[in-house]
């Protein structure tokens, strides 16, 4: 397979972890290092990487699984919206079984009658809306910067196709004012950032000098062992050296500019708002919503959406451990109440989550 | 939702869809925001129906050979 079994020869690992003694023996204090990206926190599970580490540095999640990070409010308007008469509700499946407030899913609306379609890809839509011309399709607009070219790439095909029983409920986020908050955030003390892989792909490797002007390490990773390896080597020499940047570790990913055509046609089609995170609150500018030449795709504008009562999950822990500070071991219903079956929170739902990845691997 | 393995390319429609495969699996992406100008026998690395990135093969294979070098020359 190539450039996948390249960067998972044992080999290699083994001679990056000597690599990481050595570093981790030169700067003799603990470390904390933290993966923004859900992706990575699955990956460092899946291949065992935390217990292979030396005892001083320690690995924490972040807020990177979108899915987990969208607020309770938002959840309940999408419940809300999938509900409302010829519907049909679009969405990545990984957002199925999210539990709202009232602990509904669109999974359960779905089992009692909404038409609800999990799509692979978002410009599955414009098929939708071609064969139900008299039904809107509404697709749930989720994920960071990797994923929101994507469904701006389907707003501006329908454009040009003409296609107006089309629109997207954006929850979109980006990533770089959520790592600001976390730097900021007192109760988190960040050596390190192990920076995702493809969002960067998209925003490129600039986005992030705030985290070495804050005297913190950056590395923008890719996914495979011998990548995550590397990543935290090349953090931890930062941090021995004490000289701060953003590197690049994942280069036959990344591009330091990133990709401009499909950061173009985010900021044509979207602009940032302040917005919810769950489990870190509002953030400024690290939501995006639709510009006014496309509020004819803006779900939020072409339905009313009544006032709603949201809350947070009782008793979740989602929101500390978003933040990182906490794991899901510290949570009393990890593994007892909250199961992936039986998921309390979306940090169980969502295969990238947290939660389920702890329940899986350690 | 991330994980998005390179493919490589095998053919390209006139709607701008390209068939990838994936060691084996052959999947069909949208080229519409891809980074840079492809053709077949490209590897690209897609995310949700679209290709994002064209791999630069020469850098990939730098990039290991250095890796493999560095630690060739490291006694432990
Ligand atoms: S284990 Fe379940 S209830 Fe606890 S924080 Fe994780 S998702 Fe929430």
């Amino acid at each position: 397979m190539k450039y996948i079994d390249e960067y998972r020869d044992p080999a290699l690992v083994q001679g990056l972890l000597a690599k990481i003694r050595k570093s981790a023996d030169r700067i003799n204090r603990p470390v904390t290092i933290m993966e923004i990206c859900g992706s990575h926190t699955y990956a460092i599970g899946r291949f065992g990487i935390r217990k292979m580490l030396p005892e001083n540095i320690k690995l924490v999640s972040g807020p990177g699984c979108p899915v987990c990070v969208t607020s309770a409010r938002d959840v309940d308007i999408a419940l809300y919206l999938a509900c409302q008469k010829d519907i049909i509700f679009a969405t990545f499946g990984d957002m199925l079984r999210v539990p709202g407030s009232s602990g509904d899913s669109l999974q359960k609306k779905r089992a009692a009658g909404a038409d609800v379609r999990i799509v692979a890809a978002a410009n599955e839509c414009i098929d939708l809306a071609q064969a139900f011309p008299q039904n809107e399709v509404i697709m749930m607009g989720i994920g960071f910067e990797t994923t929101t070219p994507t469904i701006a790439a389907t707003v501006e095909n329908c454009r040009q196709k003409g296609i107006t029983n089309f629109s997207v409920f954006s929850v979109h986020k980006i990533v770089p004012p959520a790592i600001h908050a976390l730097i900021n955030d007192p109760g988190l003390n960040i050596d390190g950032f192990l920076c995702p892989g493809h969002v960067s792909t998209m925003i490129g490797s600039n986005a992030y000098n705030m985290i070495p002007a804050a005297g913190c390490a950056a590395v923008i990773t890719g996914f495979e062992p011998v990548d995550i390896m590397e990543g935290i080597w090349m953090i931890l020499e930062q941090i021995a050296n004490k000289k701060y940047e953003v590197a690049i570790q994942y280069s036959r990913g990344v591009k330091p500019e990133g990709n401009v055509r499909a950061m173009e046609l985010i900021n044509t089609i979207f602009k940032t708002e302040t917005v919810e995170w769950r489990g870190i609150g509002p953030i400024p500018a690290s939501g995006l919503i639709f510009r006014e030449a496309y509020a004819s795709y803006d779900t939020q504008t072409k339905f009313a959406v009544p006032e709603m009562e949201s809350a947070e999950l009782e008793g979740c822990g989602c929101g500390d451990i978003l933040r990182g500070i906490k794991s899901p071991e510290q949570c009393f219903l990890f593994k007892k109440v909250c199961t992936p079956m039986n998921p309390i929170g979306p940090c169980m739902v969502s295969s990238e989550g947290t939660c389920s990845t702890y329940y899986k691997y350690y | 939702m991330c994980i998005g393995f390179p493919g490589k390319i095998i053919s390209i429609d006139e709607d701008n869809y390209a068939q990838i495969d994936i060691s084996g699996t052959k999947r069909e992406v949208c080229l519409d925001i891809v980074d840079e100008p492809v053709i077949i026998g490209d590897y690209v690395i897609s995310h949700a129906g679209y290709a994002i990135h064209k791999i630069d093969e020469a850098l990939a294979k730098e990039k290991l050979d250095f890796l493999q070098e560095l630690i060739d020359n490291e006694v432990y």
